[in-house]
């Protein structure tokens, strides 16, 4: 392959960015999740939740290392590779970047005072307070970059004459069409997932440990909150749908592979595209598309030929568009078959397929944000600021990008890997039971409940 | 003062609050390493734990708002180093991460680790080295602009007396100012073990950082005849830098007043710290960047500077709240600390 920095400036910040956004959603949906546990634990007088918070809180830690040391990878990649996009985008977009670390400062100060003041104050409800505001700051990190993001699939509150960038208006670039879509699909994916991350920790537990009332009590909770996250994340995907069918139809286009603009259009599931882009054995449901970008099955909807040909994103972005819908479709699915089986056995011992199949659910939720976010990002190219400039005229002209590649593989590639061995070590350490036993809930001797 | 002014002041306060932060946190986890390696561990382990343990996440954000901060306020910025940096910036952000990663693995994961000990050890001292680039490019000729393309001058930088004469200043003063720290640390947790040796390092290194101030002081002769003009101008501030310097070793020498001998390290260094980059100015990037060409347009330096104030209001108050619960906390320093204080 022949060294060209733009290719490999896209691949390392792929790479970068794919790997941090495992860490960025624990550290956005985990800390909700914490907080649900200890509140349930202090408004029940349940012992067991509090623990549950507690062991929560203690991987959590460790994911917020990886995501920390990532983000400021990512932080720093944006400059390093992106100079002259940077160049133009950095005086719009420097508020929410500059807030964002507002919000991460905040967050780690929190962090730190929740670790290590679990026995410090007389009340239970004092520590509780202290994890509110690590999911502001979490939160609101995740909302200002993702403003970011949204700015550049929808560039506005600027004008750009010849190279250079003039009337700025912050709180417009900031709030762009993009971003309420865009920031509540964000979050609520994000808490959905790590509620099903969770559920899949504990029901892997309950595979190897039936009927265990911790694993049971952690299951229903987090199982919960899944159905709840999984319903509005699967609503708000339907508002991106229609707000990309309004500002970037070309990205609904790609992911559809619809060409001709028509009314009554269906949508495709699976299928393959032949060179004269005819779509083979793919499933039409009708009126589907039409439905999902304007409510209505008459409605017109823009296709790819009238985007022209060197600004139209690559079709490949149809499999990530259906593998994320499936994904999500599926997950809310299993939380409400969940829920309906918890009525139905009483008793707790929930067949193992359902068990086997939540223990699936965490790993499909991570690979929908995976697909989803590559799905947004590569179907604005060849933009990268829609509209105003290419991706190639953003990237670095520097001649070491290939060896930089190759050193961050390593590096990901290491953190991971120690990353999931520490954590599995930690919880294999530190069996519930004998936690259980230790802080005096459970007696020495007893059955597991 | 003019927006650009003011931009530079704040962001100049940050890079000093990250020096003194990030250098205490990186010393610290190399004597921790060092005295794991000597054997004695178990004396200072303790001590270096209990103040590093809630605060080694709020360090790395002092860095990451400078970097933000910069480009915002001078978005060229972003162009020059952007495209300089590529390598050391990559080697820095890898350094950075190895050290913050395995810091997390090595004290939250149950076993101890020698391989995340040593990682977390050594990193530390080569992060100061990579990071220190930044400054040493700031001052021009490692650069040259062709066609509007920028060429990095590695074999320059490599070559240059100045160039290595800031490496080793960063790397003493990193070990200084943390020993200084640690000394005051351990006097307050009434660690008498943990006093000895951290004083030791304290005075041990407290030479070799004078004399590589006084190195770079006249590199930057060598490199930059401007710039030294301009730093002899404001020579008080480094002749006050000195006597905060001469007054804290005073201060521990005769083993008194540690928490003052702290203030005076930070003090020493301040006035070292914006004597240079009062110096400096107006250069950001020399010969390409002054803060008056190529600053942001006045509607984002507003917005950006209420963005700073309104999160001040907000930081202030939590830092507070993050000492009182365990810098300033004697129960907690002293490790003994209970419910209800």
């Amino acid at each position: 392959m022949a060294y060209d920095p733009v290719l490999y400036s896209r691949m390392l910040t792929e790479l970068t960015l794919g790997f941090h956004i495992i860490f960025a959603t624990i550290g956005v949906g985990v800390p909700i999740m914490i907080a649900l546990a200890e509140w349930t634990g202090i408004r029940r007088g349940d012992p067991y939740y509090t623990l549950m918070a507690r062991r929560w809180a203690r991987g959590f830690v460790i994911t917020v290392a990886v995501g920390v040391v990532t983000g400021t990878a990512i932080g720093l990649q944006l400059s390093l590779l992106w100079p002259s996009f940077m160049r133009i985008a950095g005086q719009a977009i420097a508020l929410p970047l500059f807030l964002e670390t507002f919000a991460f400062f905040f967050e780690a100060i929190f962090l730190g005072i929740y670790l290590y003041t679990w026995d410090r104050f007389k009340k239970p409800i004092t520590h509780f307070l202290l994890v509110i505001p690590v999911i502001i700051g979490s939160s609101m990190s995740a909302f200002f970059i993702t403003t970011v993001n949204a700015f550049m699939n929808m560039p506005q509150g600027f004008k750009l004459k010849d190279g250079a960038i003039t009337d700025i208006q912050p709180l417009v670039a900031m709030f762009n069409p993009a971003t309420p879509t865009k920031v509540s699909h964000v979050l609520a994916s994000s808490y959905m997932t790590c509620a099903f991350i969770l559920a899949a920790i504990a029901a892997y537990s309950l595979l190897k440990k039936r009927n265990n009332l911790y694993h049971r009590k952690a299951l229903k909770l987090t199982m919960t909150a899944a159905l709840i996250f999984s319903i509005s994340t699967a609503l708000i995907g339907d508002l991106s749908g229609k707000f990309l069918a309004k500002y970037q139809p070309e990205k609904l286009a790609a992911a559809e592979w619809h060409f001709e603009t028509a009314n009554k259009v269906p949508l495709v599931l699976g299928g393959i595209l032949t060179k004269d882009n005819e779509i083979k054995y793919g499933l039409k449901l009708p009126y589907a598309l039409s439905i999902l970008a304007g409510d209505s099955p008459y409605a017109k909807v823009q296709g790819l030929n009238a985007t022209p040909v060197n600004e139209r994103p690559p079709l490949f972005v149809h499999y990530l568009f259906d593998s994320m819908v499936t994904i999500g479709i599926f997950l809310a699915f299993l939380s409400m078959l969940y829920l309906w089986m918890v009525r139905k056995f009483k008793n707790g011992k929930y067949p193992r397929w359902l068990l086997r199949l939540i223990v699936w659910s965490g790993p499909l939720a991570m690979l929908g944000i995976e697909f989803g976010w590559v799905y947004a990002e590569v179907g604005r190219q060849p933009w990268i600021l829609r509209g105003y400039m290419k991706t190639h005229e953003g990237a670095t002209t520097s001649t070491h990008v290939d060896l930089m590649l190759v050193l961050f593989c390593l590096l990901y590639f290491v953190l991971g890997f120690t990353a999931i061995k520490v954590l599995s070590k930690l919880f294999k350490n530190s069996k519930v039971h004998e936690e259980l036993i230790a802080v005096g809930i459970e007696k020495e001797g007893d059955e597991p409940r | 003062m003019s927006y650009e002014i003011l931009g530079i002041t704040v962001l100049w306060i940050f890079l000093y609050g990250y020096l003194i932060v990030a250098s205490i946190d990186f010393g610290a986890g190399f004597f921790s390493y060092f005295a794991h390696v000597t054997g004695k561990k178990h004396l200072v382990q303790k001590v270096i734990e209990r103040y590093l343990n809630p605060v080694w996440e709020v360090t790395n954000v002092f860095l990451v708002f400078f970097f933000v901060g910069i480009i915002g306020f001078f978005p060229e910025t972003a162009y020059y180093y952007g495209t300089s940096l590529l390598v050391p910036g990559s080697v820095a952000i890898i350094l950075l991460a190895i050290r913050g990663a395995y810091y997390a693995f090595g004290n939250y994961g149950q076993k101890q680790n020698s391989l995340y000990i040593f990682l977390y050890g050594a990193s530390g001292l080569l992060i100061p080295a990579s990071l220190s680039t930044v400054l040493t490019i700031s001052e021009g000729g490692f650069m040259t602009v062709t066609d509007g393309k920028i060429v990095f001058l590695f074999s320059k930088l490599f070559t240059s007396t100045y160039s290595w004469s800031v490496v080793l200043l960063a790397l003493v003063s990193v070990l200084y100012i943390s020993a200084m720290f640690l000394t005051y640390y351990a006097a307050k947790a009434k660690d008498d073990g943990a006093l000895i040796i951290v004083r030791g390092y304290a005075l041990g290194w407290a030479p070799p950082t004078i004399l590589c101030s006084l190195l770079v002081f006249f590199a930057i002769n060598q490199h930059n005849p401007g710039h030294y003009a301009n730093m002899l101008s404001l020579s008080w501030m480094f002749v006050a830098s000195f006597l905060c310097f001469l007054i804290a070793i005073y201060l521990v020498w005769n083993k008194t007043a540690y928490g003052w001998a702290f203030i005076l390290v930070m003090l020493q260094f301040a006035f070292a710290f914006f004597g240079y980059g009062a110096s400096h100015l107006p250069y950001v990037l020399y010969p390409y960047i002054t803060i008056h060409r190529n600053i942001t347009s006045d509607a984002m330096a507003i917005s950006l500077i209420t963005a700073f104030i309104a999160g001040l209001c907000l930081l202030i108050p939590s830092i507070y709240l993050l000492m009182r619960l365990f810098l300033f906390n004697a129960g907690y320093v002293q490790g003994n600390s209970k419910k209800g204080d």
